[in-house]
Order: C-alpha cells, then structure tokens, then sequence
C-alpha cells in the first residue's frame, strides 16, 4: 500500500533519540547477507550524507534558518552513524568499493526505467554506463591485487563487463552540466530521483576520496584517482538537474521527503529483521522530520505543501538486478556523448572536441582504468581460477610441486 | 557470540548460490571483449616504475644520546651499519608490544567464551602475555644501552604493523571467536620465532654476544608459546570437525632450499 505522507505524522523530533551502544549495531554478514542488504546500507549512508552536507551548505548561508538546521542536523547525523555502522570491519575498503558500485547500477538503473522525464531518463542511462565500467575495473583491481572474486560481493546479480570506458569517460567540466528539471512542471517524482542520485553519487566521490590513499599499490591509487574524478563528473552531472530557483524551504520539504521514499524503498525490499527493523524506524523518523520542515515552510512562504508534494509516494525503487535492461542500454548507447547539455554519438564530436583534448591530457602518461583490468575477462572463481584449470588436474597428477 | 566456527548457513558468496543468475552473467563475461589488450602483468609494471621513484618508507632516527652517538661512530669506523641493528630492534620491540594487546583480547574472549579439550587456559594465556610484555621491556633496555630512542617507530617497525594489520582486527572483532583468534596468534608467534632468529643470528654478527645471549632466552619461551598456540588451535579444529586427534604432520623432507 503505498504510504500516505501527510497522514502518517511518523516520530515527533523530540522523541528520535540514540544511546552509543544503540549506534553501533552488530553489522551485516559480508558473506550470508543478500548483496542488496549491502547496497541498501551503502545508498542510505549516501542519502543521510547529503542531509547533512545540504542542511550545512544552507546554514552557511542563511541566518534564519540556522536553528532548525541544526536541530534536524543532529538527529540526522545519528542516522548516518548508525546506517554506516552497519558496514562490517571485514569488509574492506575495495569490497565496500564494489558495493557502492553496485548501488550506482541497480539503483540507477530502477531510477532511470521509471523517470518520467525523457531527457532525465537519458541522464540517469548515460551515467548509468559509466558506473557499470567502474564495477569492471575495480572488481579486476580487486582479482589482481588480492586474488579475490568480485563476485563474491554482487553475488551473480550485476554483470561485470566492461561498460562505457572509464578511460573515454573523462570530460571538459562544462560539458558534464545538464539542463534542470522545471519546479512548476517536473513531476514530483523527477525531484526525488534527481536528489537521490545526486546524493547517491556525491558520497560515492567522497568515499573514493577518502580510500584511495589507503591502498598501497600505484596502479590502485591512481585508478581511485581516476574513477574518484568520474565521480565529481557525476556529482556535477547530477546536481545541475537539480531546479536552482527552487526555494531554500522548498528543497529543504523536497529533501526530506526524499529520505522518506528511500528508507520507505529499503523497508519494502529488506528480508533481514534486524536490518528492516532500522528501515522502519527511520521512516518513522524521517516521517517526523519531514512533517517539521514541512511547517517551518508553510509558515514562511504561505503556502501549502501539497503543491510540491506528491499525496502518496511512489513505487518504492527496485532493489534488485537489472541485466536485461544495463545491457540493452549498453548495446544501444555505449558511443554516446555530451556537448554542453545536449547527447551525441561520440563519432558526431569533432576530433579538436575541448572534452576530447581534455581527456586527452589526462591520459598522456597511461590510463589507470585500462591498466588494471587489461585483458580482463570476470570469470567464477577469479581469472586465476580459469589458470590453474588450464595446468591440468594436480589432485590426479603424478606429483604435487 | 557464536563458539563454533564452521557450520552450515546462508552463505551468498558463492555462484551455486544462483545457479540461474550465475551462468547468465559468467555467458556475458565471455561474449565481451575487454575494452584493452594486456594481462595482469602491467600493474605489476607500474608498480616497478614507482618502485624506481621510491624513498623508501622513512629513516631510523639518529642516535638519543652522546654515549649512543660515540658508539655509533665507533662501530661505523668499524665499518657496519649500526642503524640496521636498532632498525630491527625497534622492530622486534613493537611487534612484542602489540603481541601484549593481542593476548589482552585473547584473554577477554576466552572469559566470555570459555575454551575446550585441549584448549587454551587462562594461566597459559596469561602467561605469553607477560612473556610479550617482558621481551618489550628486554628489547627497550637494549635499545636504550645503545643509545637509541626506544620511542621511535623504525622502518622495520612500520613494515612489521603492516605485515601483521590484519592481526588486532581478528582479535578486536567481537564477531570472530577464540579459535579464529588463536589463529591470528599462530600467525604473530610463527613470525616473531623467525623475527627472534634472525635478530640474535644478526646481535652475534655484530658482536653483541651478551644481547643475543638474553634473546635467546626469548626465543625459548616463543618456541614454547608457538607451541601451545598451534596446540590449542588444532585441538579446537580437531573438535569441531569430530575428527580423530593424529600426530602432528611434517615436511617429509628436512627443509632445503629450492634453487
């Protein structure tokens, strides 16, 4: 049943409180929980840092609403911890890494088949190429480096194929803009995805960001480099879909409202008790932080809610693969390209394109993401797996070396 | 917390997990091209080119006292290479300082967990404890007799923390159980045995006899510790799996250098 988002009042803000031990929870199993228990943890920790990092850009540019900002702020950061905290210490920093590339496809891929707006659905496809390269050559690095399988993380539901190269994916900065969607027009459902993916894919940078200078290996530290470059391509990508003229209150509704329809989508999908437990209850909150906001903006603007706000949210997000539809995208729009806003085959650019000169600089001394995943093909059990085959049977063999 | 270590659950990692799923995407895998031509081998190049670039991880620091630095000066008139004497020194002081914390947390799973047949005990535990904690204080005072500063982390310090990292985080989860930490302990005491050896066999190449004699009172007791652990840990492998206790396998063979 779809949830009725001015009926349900949810948690007031006085009640939504924590405890340290209540933060920090036994984690999911890296290896007997469902791959998307992972990518539900991974996208609401993005969601709940855009909370944060959207509530702080505000307060430093506005007085007034500086109070209720922190106050919202604080509850939120909570969240955040206790939904990061859920990621276990065994999973390290490149397997958390495919994680977050799994979201970036199935979460966009669910966003981009149900955009109403074609040329945001385009968006979302376009971007939605890219992400699905970065899943291919991390998931190499990962095979390479530690002798590990990538699909011990996606757990045989995302391909890991090359997608649109990594190396081609670089652009001049003006050509990674987008036209925004138009807040009088734009369903309310275009706002949702466009902030969520935007929110999805800034905390992917800053993950990167941050790991990147954990990895000992060069070639690995230059491919976060690299796909942590991409990753601010589609933050900017993303964001600037978002509506400027929007007011400060009314993204302010927009944003919770967001919050709600994910962890609303988490707790749809989500078959682990105690992890759906979490999903509930952040709802609830979410539900108590929205109807708050929602009369800070009544108040201030004079108008009603209901004109920005759908009455019932939305199908929650498919949580689940989407192979047929990545790989038909893939086959149809692997060449395409942006001139400023607008998408072209990449045949149609001229050669001296200030993206192509770009990108061409950025590669003049080697391509980390053709590097490491030269010649690789993912096969079950890690290429070494596909090597050891070809030696022929040791356990039957005369001797073992 | 849960005891046992091995048991049959929901584990996803695998591709039986989905049959379906699994040979669809391993079909995709091999219909695509990579998108350039080469192998695995070059990461391993980039790797050589920074190699070539590299300043190494850091430096020992020079010597902490006047009588440090006259001995210093002396032994290179001689000339050696004191530094590489307190590199491993200060080695061997860190690896057994942080060896103290992993029994610490040993000890505070064992009273939550209890242990088994054959099992560790707390006086065992308690005992390599102190032992770690003493050989700390034997290779500080030796650090100190040679003037250097036993505060210092040195190189082989920094390259022995990052060699053993996964240690304390198998020993501080609280997922992991006794016998998975007892085999992050078979791995710090199968490495700080062979860290003893090398170190007295370098104190008499040095000619530091008195040292290496009070460092081989150090590596007696890990002998002993490396035999418990390995102990403890097979007999609650052996346990579990319900499977008769045998002797303890060997190489067939006295170990001889491959060529």
């Amino acid at each position: 049943m779809a949830l009725d988002i001015f009926q349900e009042k949810g948690v007031p803000l006085d009640r939504q409180v924590f405890t340290w031990k209540d933060l920090v929870r036994r984690p999911y199993s890296k290896l007997d929980d469902d791959a998307f228990t992972r990518v539900c943890v991974i996208y609401m920790n993005g969601i709940m840092a855009d909370a944060l990092r959207t509530k702080h850009a505000i307060a430093r540019m506005n007085r007034g609403l500086r109070e209720q900002l922190a106050i919202v702020r604080r509850i939120e950061q909570f969240e955040q911890t206790l939904i990061n905290w859920l990621n276990p210490a065994d999973q390290t920093p490149l397997e958390t890494t495919l994680g977050f590339e799994q979201v970036a496809i199935e979460v966009t891929a669910s966003v981009a088949l149900r955009e109403p707006d074609p040329y945001l659905a385009q968006t979302y496809r376009f971007g939605l190429l890219e992400d699905f390269d970065h899943l291919y050559r991390y998931g190499a690095l990962y095979d390479r480096l530690e002798g590990k399988d990538p699909n011990n993380i996606t757990q045989s539901y995302t391909d890991i194929i090359p997608g649109r190269p990594t190396s081609v994916e670089h652009r001049y900065p003006v050509d990674d803009l987008r036209r925004p969607y138009d807040k009088r027009t734009a369903h309310p459902l275009t706002k949702i995805h466009a902030m969520s993916i935007t929110a999805a894919e800034n905390q992917t940078h800053d993950y990167y960001m941050t790991v990147g200078p954990f990895f000992p290996d060069p070639a690995a530290r230059q491919l976060y480099a690299e796909i942590a470059a991409i990753e601010e391509q589609h933050t900017s990508m993303y964001e600037s879909l978002l509506d400027p003229d929007e007011s400060i209150l009314e993204k302010l509704v927009l944003h919770e409202a967001m919050q709600v329809y994910n962890f609303y989508s988490c707790l749809a999908y989500e078959k682990n008790p105690r992890i759906k437990e979490i999903w509930q209850r952040f709802t609830d909150y979410e539900l108590g932080q929205l109807h708050h906001v929602i009369q800070l903006f009544q108040a201030a603007e004079g108008r009603d809610a209901r004109e920005i706000l759908p009455a019932t949210l939305p199908d929650p997000i498919g949580f689940k693969e989407h192979r047929e539809f990545v790989r038909k995208t893939l086959n149809q729009e692997e060449d395409l390209a942006s001139n400023g806003p607008d998408y072209v085959r990449m045949s149609e650019l001229p050669r001296d394109h200030r993206s192509f000169v770009y990108r061409d600089q950025l590669n003049s001394e080697g391509s980390p993401s053709e590097t490491v995943a030269a010649g690789y093909q993912w096969t079950p059990g890690t290429e070494l797996a596909a090597r050891a085959q070809r030696m022929g049977s040791v356990l039957a063999g005369k001797k073992v070396h | 917390m849960k005891k046992t270590t091995s048991d049959i659950g929901m584990n996803k990692t695998g591709i039986g997990t989905s049959p379906i799923d699994s040979a669809d995407i391993t079909k995709a895998a091999q219909e695509r091209q990579p998108s350039h031509l080469g192998d695995d081998t070059l990461i391993l190049k980039v790797r050589q080119q920074y190699a070539l670039e590299s300043g190494g991880v850091g430096s020992v620091p020079p010597p902490s006292s006047l009588k440090g630095v006259a001995k210093t000066a002396v032994d290179m008139l001689k000339g050696s290479k004191p530094t590489v004497f307190i590199d491993k020194l200060g080695e061997r002081a860190a690896f057994e300082r942080t060896g103290t914390r992993l029994y610490q947390g040993a000890l505070a799973k064992f009273e939550v967990l209890g242990s088994w047949e054959g099992g560790p005990t707390r006086e065992g535990l308690e005992r390599i404890l102190n032992d770690e904690l003493s050989h700390f204080g034997l290779v500080t005072e030796a650090l100190v007799k040679l003037g250097a500063d036993p505060t210092a982390m040195t190189p082989c310090a920094d390259v022995a923390a990052v060699s053993s990292m996964g240690l304390p985080a198998v020993v501080s989860d609280p997922r992991m159980n006794l016998r998975d930490t007892l085999h992050a302990l078979l791995v710090a005491e199968l490495t700080d045995n062979a860290g003893w050896e090398m170190l007295i066999e370098l104190a008499r190449g040095l000619g530091h006899d008195e040292l290496a004699d009070r460092f081989q009172m150090a590596l007696d007791a890990e002998a002993q510790h490396l035999a418990m652990v390995r102990g403890w840990l097979s007999a609650g492998v052996t346990l579990e799996a319900r499977a008769n206790p045998v002797p303890q396998a060997e190489a067939t063979n006295a170990p001889t250098p491959l060529v």
